[in-house]
């Protein structure tokens, strides 16, 4: 049952005299209960999408479909009806500063035209469930970013929405803070069955909650997938990119320098990444191999790892070496920074997609713009 | 003694009244700017242009041409041209354009990302104007209207000089036609301590609304 469904959305804006397109033709769905993710540098039109979700940005073209209407038909009246079923998280929480932590997770309740009376056990069952009761009386200003966060959250559970938006909701935050965040968001999902259209340029946080993971460049979808495919498989370079981390010290095309043999990318399921499969190839093929990278990300799922890595030996021994590897379930890419100037490997078979190899695009790849500093 | 106190009630009954009457008039109109501002919530570009130049026009007239210019409406509104009561309609018509420039500064302080979060939550404009515009822009709107009345006792004196009564009516009459240095000192000494006190209070009630945003981190 899918819950929302976004068909060739657009949107452009002139700025500086040149039209820039944020959103270009994005298409994606999310199930109800499901934690969708999209992810991307900044610039990539994350931002611009989560406001044309609820109109809040009105898209140049294409359909929103939520609750069985197209949101993008529907007049200003409707609009706001469905509003109150989608939540919005923010990066700077955008609570109302002059209005206490009760009025604040109170405000979509009396806009809605509900009496005090009415909706004041509502609003203290909330407080309490963020863990933030106490806070009852405080202004915002009081709290830290965390505790800020978690009353937005309560603010926009407030209706009993069916799907939340969060846009960037924990890039303000230390990660402790981030921490908390997830594991209230986490919660929400089991609690509440609500979906959630995650936003974040931080693999690290969408790995941490969502079922799929879309990632987003220049304003189009480039990838998507379940995390643990994502993960094991990452098809373009930029997802490459985001899986593997920013923050690691070499950039993934100098590996390719680094090493005198051809690199692979070896993705471990969670079934193999407890295996000693490395010292096992290297004996039973007597090859030697040298690891350059590597990781293991918990996810939803399960564990998945990955493995950058050059094997040195003669040509057959190394193929023997992948075809074993493979049986074993293990995810084999070559990288190459020779600009995809063949799709294809010396051992042939080793990479048989074009989209597989790593392009000269890494290098022009756009700085990375660290999270935002914390509160 | 006594026309002092005469005088001091005309001033402040003129400035008050002129006040409340332009700020009646005055935020309404800076809610129309900040909303149809081109970036504003419901963009008119035209509308907002017209009302721009409409504000900047009539800021540009000298107060006391303006006066004259509005004498014929203060006969119709009050019945009368002179005296305090009739002071009043010049004083605020002045003032508006002035407190809807200033109004439209203090709501632009409020965070678009915040308005953003009142229409997620389903509001509706008009709600969003009583409900977080105006609310949250609160502490700057106090002190547009602290810096208004301040104007306005300006204004006020000079209102005097064509019979409208107050202290600044007292100020030339004894001190420039009378030459009598005394009164026209204590007048000036009572306007300067009406403009202080409503600075303090302005000050106060300000920082006092302000204090809730930004209270230290616990």
């Amino acid at each position: 049952m899918c819950i929302l469904r976004v068909e060739q959305l657009k949107k452009s804006f002139v700025l500086d005299k040149t039209v820039v397109h944020a959103v270009d033709g994005v298409s994606f769905s999310v199930g109800t209960g499901e934690v969708f993710g999209l992810i991307g540098l900044s610039g990539a039109g994350k931002s611009t999408l989560v406001r044309c979700l609820n109109l809040l940005e009105r898209p140049d073209s294409g359909e929103v479909w939520f609750d069985g209407l197209n949101l993008v038909e529907q007049e200003e009246c409707v609009l706001r009806e469905k509003r109150r079923q989608i939540g919005l998280i923010f990066q700077h929480f955008n609570l109302f500063m002059r209005k206490t932590v009760w009025e604040n997770v109170a405000y979509p309740l009396r806009i809605a035209g509900k009496q005090k009376k009415e909706f004041s056990a509502r609003v203290d069952e909330l407080l309490d469930y963020i863990g933030l009761s106490s806070h009852a009386r405080s202004y915002p200003a009081e709290l830290s970013g965390g505790q800020k966060q978690r009353v937005a959250i309560a603010r926009a559970l407030a209706l009993n929405p069916r799907l939340l938006l969060s846009d960037e909701s924990t890039s303000a935050l230390d990660p402790v803070n981030t921490e908390l965040v997830l594991s209230l968001l986490r919660q929400v999902v089991d609690d509440l069955g609500i979906s959630i259209v995650l936003i974040t340029h931080q693999m690290e946080v969408a790995k941490a909650l969502c079922d799929r993971i879309a990632v987003m460049e220049n304003g189009r979808i480039i990838e998507e997938n379940t995390v643990e495919e994502l993960f094991l498989r990452p098809q373009k370079p930029m997802t490459r990119h985001m899986v593997r981390g920013f923050d690691e010290d070499i950039p993934l095309e100098r590996l390719t320098d680094i090493a005198s043999a051809p690199v692979y990318r070896l993705g471990f399921r969670p079934q193999s990444v407890k295996r000693p499969l490395i010292s096992d190839i290297s004996r039973r093929f007597d090859i030697d191999v040298n690891i350059l990278a590597g990781n293991i990300n918990a996810l939803v799922g399960g564990d998945v790892g990955y493995l950058i890595v050059s094997f040195e030996g003669s040509a057959q021994t190394v193929q023997g070496a992948i075809d074993a590897l493979r049986g074993e379930g293990v995810e084999v890419f070559r990288l190459d920074q020779t600009n995809g100037l063949n799709g294809r490997t010396a051992t042939g078979t080793a990479d048989s997609s074009p989209a597989c190899t790593e392009t000269a695009a890494n290098t022009a790849l756009p700085q990375v713009v660290p999270a935002s500093a914390g509160e | 003694m006594n026309e002092f106190i005469q005088s001091g009630w005309e001033t402040v009954y003129m400035v008050l009244t002129s006040s409340f009457f332009s700020v009646v008039f005055g935020l309404p109109l800076g809610v129309v700017l900040i909303l149809t501002r081109p970036e504003g919530l419901l963009p008119k570009p035209g509308l907002y242009r017209v009302l721009d130049i409409v504000i900047n026009v009539l800021r540009s007239v000298p107060f006391l041409i303006l006066m004259i210019v509005v004498f014929p409406l203060s006969r119709v509104l009050v019945g009368r041209a002179t005296g305090t009561t009739a002071t009043i309609v010049p004083l605020a018509i002045v003032a508006i354009p002035f407190v809807a420039r200033i109004m439209e500064q203090g709501l632009l302080e409020v965070d678009g990302g915040v308005l953003e979060a009142g229409l997620a939550c389903g509001a509706k404009i008009s709600q969003l104007v009583w409900t977080v515009l105006i609310p949250e822009a609160l502490p700057a709107l106090v002190n547009g209207v602290t810096i208004t009345v301040i104007n306005i006792i300006g204004n006020s004196a000079m209102a005097g000089a064509i019979g409208g009564g107050g202290l600044g009516d007292l100020a030339i009459r004894y001190g420039l036609y009378r030459r009598d240095p005394i009164k026209l000192w204590v007048s000036v000494v009572l306007i300067i301590a009406f403009v202080q006190s409503v600075q303090f209070f302005g000050r106060l009630i300000e920082n006092r609304l302000r204090r809730d945003m930004t209270a230290a981190v616990l």
